[in-house]
């Protein structure tokens, strides 16, 4: 498990025509089937509603990267706001993984039903969370800011737990 | 050797490996793979318990979870003690310590016995009877003082842990296609044709081995081998597969909707060291596309005068006791019953050189195989024969023979001497998950059972559980429940492989309800239920008094109630119902089956959960900056906000009366992140917040912001906070910190379902933003040196604006806003920054002798200024009129959430509870928050009061105490003089308006 750093976050939300109109400008064509996540070189979309995208980004000027991008979205109503600082990510991998997040977690992680590149808006014992497959053993687990240290170690809870006898 | 009652060789246990164990006090040796019900009987120990009512010797009754009398305390150290374990479940480990329960002072000497002299003193429903008087002694006196003391000192089994759980417990979701419950014959192959399909498969077991009844088969060859060989063979075939988790140790409890199946699996409890990483216990909690109900059936008792004695066991029980664990139950038995099991455990018994004293077959003809083999064993089979009485103090000596007349009666035949009676009703198979599924029961009379009928969710039953009866039965079913299971999981089923099952037993009887005898009004008990000591008496009685619903005898008798659920008894309880009531036994229906199927611990329930993880404990960007400077902190909701900033020697009082001058006088910083946010974007979103709030939106100016008050349908006030708009279609919609998810989910679900034409979105961003609050008539000129790209002016940043711009180098945004009454700030900058832009703002506060002020000073300073906190000053059933709000709401506005609920004529009554102040006739006097409010000083009894105090502080800048109140009709009623009725008298208080401080509003022009 390691902190994934700071970087570019930015809720979007609107019309299939304003979301493709953004991907162009995004360089990541935003996911139309639901719980799916696209990405370009440092550059995600992860679909998270009908209306509704997580925009990632490397760190930098956020708030240029939602210029741009309203810009091309233009008129087309819609709403796109900066929240690069309202969560963190942590990158979870190893054998055990799965079953740590199943420790509170209630999705089924098996990989045909949460294949790579799948994500998800889920729970992780009482708190509210982001779920990407980044790889068969690799997720990337956005959080709240303030409940991370809640996500830490409830993780780190659960791996000591973890298949023992 | 490890005890006396030990076969020399067979079952599954390690002679080997000697385990030494402990049972009140007394040292015993076992072997691994024993229970300590095994491990005692070995050692010729039957006497285990005192029943919870008569204190009457009990022992050992069965071998598995559905045990009544055997239940005993584990004590591991000073906070590992579990009491009321099965001994039938508890492994055996090296330095068990085990006690026995509810007895003083000792097992064999149980002062409690005495109950039974007075046992009809205890009839069914007794503590509805007895414990009624004297009348003259005053209503209740007897029984608050006498009886119910009495009753709870008697009360309740074993003694709760008296220290903090020191285990820890974990929890795993999992999803499966076919979850099997049961690892019997039936579980085994279900779970084998389901693998085999290439599903994933879970196989849970609550015994430590799997194999159920196939454990204790000595006779049966399955696909030519052993049953114990074939069991090894298809457990390695299941454990090779990796789509296939077994869980031995593991207890389905409940079955839940939708085919959500929670396990309480023991972990370490076996084990004499555990790993202290390991957890105690995890609770699974299954979310299965089918389930396979393999769960077996439980074996009955007969009742008859005396059945309880230690030395009476189920006659299954002992045969799985000596098959499976080479304990021999003693030297001489004797055989009652009307199921072919008895002559099972007497031909197994025999074989180990124990003395068959006789078989009493109640059945007058009995058609068993088994019979001509007992016979040609030498054993004496009598059939139409019962029990009709039985001596022993501690352990069973002999019984009392009677021979079954056919007009039903029974003759007293004369004793026999026996060391133990092996008894057996019959076979109920355990439906209870299915019931918990919803499944609906079918009376079969030809089984004498209720078995499973048409099911309700995705499950199969199968085995015994079902009904299956012949081993090949139950295994051929056990596979077609796997292959369906598997089909409708949506996998493809292999073909199998036929198995051959010979020489199996087949068993066949049973009966239910109570065994006649002659003395009928004998004091003799004759028990139902052994863990809550209900007779065959008590739930005649019941019936003789009136009642006739199985629900009602239930709760009156308490037969079914124990911690086993009446796992052994409730069917002979109906059996009684129905021949007392001369009605069929369907008829008189069935109780609910409930969760948990045995007893749950808490911990496995709460698993993580505990500690810090009880719940998330929320921190803002800013928090540890408060840390460092000595904040006292308190919780909201699950937030952490620093409450007041104590200086060496203060209390609270004196650093919020510091804090308060401060901000009056100069400048103060308050951390203001936890405030809900909530971005609200799109060409509609000021049709949506009007359609939201009280107020109107539409005529907001960029870059001015406005109070809110959000309503439910009820027309009560639920949230309220500042709303600032950015941008045209751009709002930063602020809510306060406990309502910030509820108002976001609320907000959405409105636009879902009720506004879904508005082109509008929500963005939480709560958690995106720091925010600074500066208070003060110094905060300008503190503030002012950071921003750049805002004039904070007088005239151009008027009270109630907003701008973006950057502050400390940063980009923020900055609201004129108060809380306070005093010209102030509030800075928004990303939360990564929070804590640096705050030091930078700090520094410059301390130029002006400011300070860092908590939650405590920010509420006394916005009562000072009348300012509600909704869910202070609100409780869910206070309007806009009542908090005297009625300027906010949008006179030109056709309709907001709740605006037809305010035209109520409840909601416009004069008397309705109004928001007031309160000033105490002598000012040192603070009120306590939440006292009532009456007109006289001392009010009758019964009066109703005319409100309750919602915030009361001592004010500094006033030098007294003020109070808001919530008073019936309070506006009308200012300058009078009403009471604050307390424990040392009412303290009298003057009726003002809610607002002490500044009551023009001159500071915040400033």
């Amino acid at each position: 498990m390691r902190d994934a750093g700071p970087a570019v976050r930015l809720a979007f939300r609107g019309s299939l025509t304003a979301a493709a109109a953004l991907g162009m400008a995004f360089g990541v064509a935003l996911p139309t089937t639901p719980c799916r996540a696209v990405s370009s070189g440092e550059r995600h979309a992860l679909w998270l509603g009908p209306d509704e995208w997580l925009l990632v980004g490397p760190n930098g000027d956020s708030a240029a990267l939602a210029a741009t991008l309203a810009g091309a979205v233009g008129t087309l109503p819609h709403s796109l706001v900066d929240v690069s600082h309202r969560s963190a990510t942590l990158r979870l991998g190893g054998s055990g993984v799965m079953d740590i997040l199943n420790a509170g977690c209630a999705l089924d992680l098996d990989p045909a039903a949460f294949p790579v590149g799948m994500c998800a808006r889920t729970l992780l014992g009482k708190a509210e969370i982001v779920l990407w497959r980044l790889a068969p053993l690799s997720f990337h687990l956005e959080a709240s800011r303030s409940y991370v240290p809640y996500v830490i170690a409830f993780l780190r809870t659960a791996e000591v737990a973890y298949d023992r006898a | 050797m490890s005890g006396p009652f030990r076969t020399p060789s067979g079952g599954r246990i390690d002679r080997a490996a000697p385990l030494s164990f402990t049972f009140d006090g007394a040292r015993y040796v076992g072997v691994a793979g024993d229970t300590l019900a095994s491990a005692l009987l070995a050692n010729g120990v039957h006497l285990v318990g005192r029943s919870i009512k008569y204190h009457r010797p009990r022992g050992i009754l069965s071998a598995g979870a559905e045990e009544p009398n055997a239940l005993v305390t584990v004590i591991r150290d000073g906070g590992r003690v579990t009491p009321n374990l099965r001994a039938t479940q508890i492994e055996l480990y090296d330095g068990l310590v085990t006690v026995s329960q509810n007895r003083w002072p000792s097992l064999h000497h149980d002062v409690g016995a005495i109950a039974g002299c007075f046992s009809p003193l205890f009839p069914a429903g007794f503590y509805y009877k007895t414990f009624m008087g004297p009348r003259w002694l005053g209503s209740n006196w007897a029984w608050t003082r006498v009886y119910e003391p009495l009753i709870r000192r008697a009360a309740g089994l074993g003694r709760a842990p008296t220290s903090p759980d020191p285990d820890h417990y974990a929890s795993r979701y999992a999803h499966c296609d076919v979850l099997v419950v049961g690892s019997g014959p039936a579980g085994l192959c279900a779970a084998l044709a389901a693998a085999q399909a290439g599903g994933r498969v879970i196989l849970c077991d609550e015994q430590s081995e799997m194999g159920g009844s196939l454990l204790s088969e000595t006779t049966a060859i399955v696909d030519g081998k052993s049953a114990l060989d074939w069991i090894a063979d298809k457990i390695d075939l299941l454990s090779s597969q990796d789509r296939v988790t077994l869980l031995p140790r593991t207890q389905a409890f409940g079955y839940f909707h939708d085919n959500f199946i929670a396990l309480a699996e023991r972990v370490t409890d076996h084990l004499a060291n555990p790993d202290p990483a390991s957890p105690r216990e995890r609770l699974w909690q299954v979310f299965a596309k089918q389930v396979v109900l393999a769960t077996g059936a439980i074996e009955r008792p007969l009742m008859f005068p005396d059945n309880d004695r230690p030395g009476i066991m189920l006659a299954g029980a002992a045969h799985t006791y000596l098959e499976r664990y080479g304990a021999k139950p003693g030297h001489r038995a004797a055989l009652v019953g009307s199921h072919d099991t008895i002559y099972r455990a007497a031909l197994a018994l025999a074989r180990q050189d124990v003395v068959i004293a006789g078989i009493f077959d109640n059945r007058s003809h009995p058609d068993s195989d088994l019979i001509p083999l007992a016979r040609e064993a030498g054993i004496t089979v009598t059939t139409g024969a019962t029990i009709i009485g039985t001596s022993g103090r501690l352990r069973l000596s002999k019984v009392r023979l009677g021979v079954l007349s056919d007009d039903g009666s029974a003759r007293d035949a004369g004793d026999l001497a026996c060391d133990h009676l092996l008894m057996s009703g019959g076979w109920t198979p355990s439906v209870h998950l299915f019931s918990q599924s919803r499944g609906k029961l079918a009376w079969h009379p030809d089984k004498q059972a209720f078995l499973p009928a048409r099911s309700h969710a995705r499950v199969w039953s199968a085995g015994t559980c079902a009904g299956d009866n012949e081993l090949s039965e139950v295994i051929e079913n056990g596979f077609a429940a796997g292959e369906n299971a598997a089909r409708a999981a949506g996998l493809m089923a292999r073909p199998r492989v036929a198995v051959a099952v010979e020489n199996a037993q087949t068993l066949n009887g049973g009966s239910l309800g109570e065994l006649p005898h002659p003395n009928r009004h004998s004091r003799k008990m004759a028990f139902v239920d052994f863990q809550n000591d209900v007779t065959s008496e008590d739930l005649k009685l019941a019936v003789r008094e009136g009642f006739q619903s199985i629900e009602h005898v239930k709760r009156y008798t308490t037969t079914g109630m124990a911690t086993d659920q009446g796992k052994t008894s409730n069917m002979n309880a109906l059996g009684i119902m129905s021949s007392q009531l001369n009605i069929p036994l369907p008829d008189v229906g069935l109780t609910t089956f409930r969760a948990p199927y045995t007893p749950v611990t808490f911990g496995t329930l709460a698993a993580h959960s505990r500690g810090d993880l009880f719940d998330p404990i929320r921190r803002t960007p800013i928090d540890s900056w408060a840390q460092d400077n000595g904040a006292v902190f308190e919780d909201a909701g699950p937030w952490k906000r620093a409450r007041y900033f104590p200086k060496a020697g203060e209390d609270m009082h004196a650093a919020v009366r510091r804090e308060c001058r401060i901000v009056r006088s100069a400048v103060g910083v308050l951390d203001a992140s936890t405030f809900g946010k909530i971005e609200v974007v799109g060409p509609d979103a000021s049709e949506f917040l009007k359609r939201l709030y009280v107020n109107d939106f539409r005529n907001l100016e960029i870059g001015q912001c406005r109070y809110g008050v959000l309503l439910n349908e009820a027309g009560f006030v639920i949230d309220d906070g500042v709303i600032g708009r950015l941008a045209e279609s751009t709002f930063h919609v602020t809510t306060t910190t406990g309502g910030a998810a509820r108002v976001l989910h609320l907000m959405e679900d409105y636009l879902q379902t009720e506004f879904p034409d508005l082109a509008c979105w929500l963005t939480s961003t709560t958690e995106h933003w720091a925010v600074i609050a500066v208070q003060g008539p110094k905060s300008r000129d503190a503030l002012a040196p950071l921003v750049e790209g805002i004039d904070l002016g007088k005239a151009s940043f008027p009270h109630m604006s907003l701008a973006e711009g950057k502050v400390a180098g940063v980009p923020a945004r900055v609201f004129r806003v108060s809380f306070t009454g005093e010209l102030g700030f509030e800075v928004n900058v990303p939360a990564d920054y929070g804590r640096s832009v705050w030091e930078l703002i700090w520094q410059e506060v301390c130029l002006y002798d400011g300070c860092a002020y908590g939650t405590e000073a920010m509420h006394v300073l916005r009562a000072e200024k009348g300012f509600v906190i909704v869910g202070q000053e609100t409780d869910g059933t206070v309007t806009v009129g009542d908090l005297g709000f009625g300027w906010a709401v949008g006179k030109q506005k056709q309709d907001f959430v709740g605006k037809r609920s305010l035209s109520r004529s409840d909601m416009i009554k004069a008397d309705r509870h109004q928001l007031v102040g309160l000033q105490t006739v002598d000012p040192k006097i603070v009120l306590e928050e939440g006292a009532q409010i009456t007109i006289e000083s001392s009010s009758t009894a019964g009066a109703a009061a005319l409100g309750h105090v919602t915030s009361s502080y001592w004010s500094d800048a006033l030098g007294r105490s003020i109070a808001l109140a919530l008073v019936s009709g309070g506006r009308k009623r200012r300058g009078e003089r009403l009471h604050v009725p307390m424990p040392g008298g009412a303290i009298e208080v003057v009726v003002t308006a809610p607002v002490f401080y500044d009551p023009k509003g001159e500071r915040l022009g400033g």
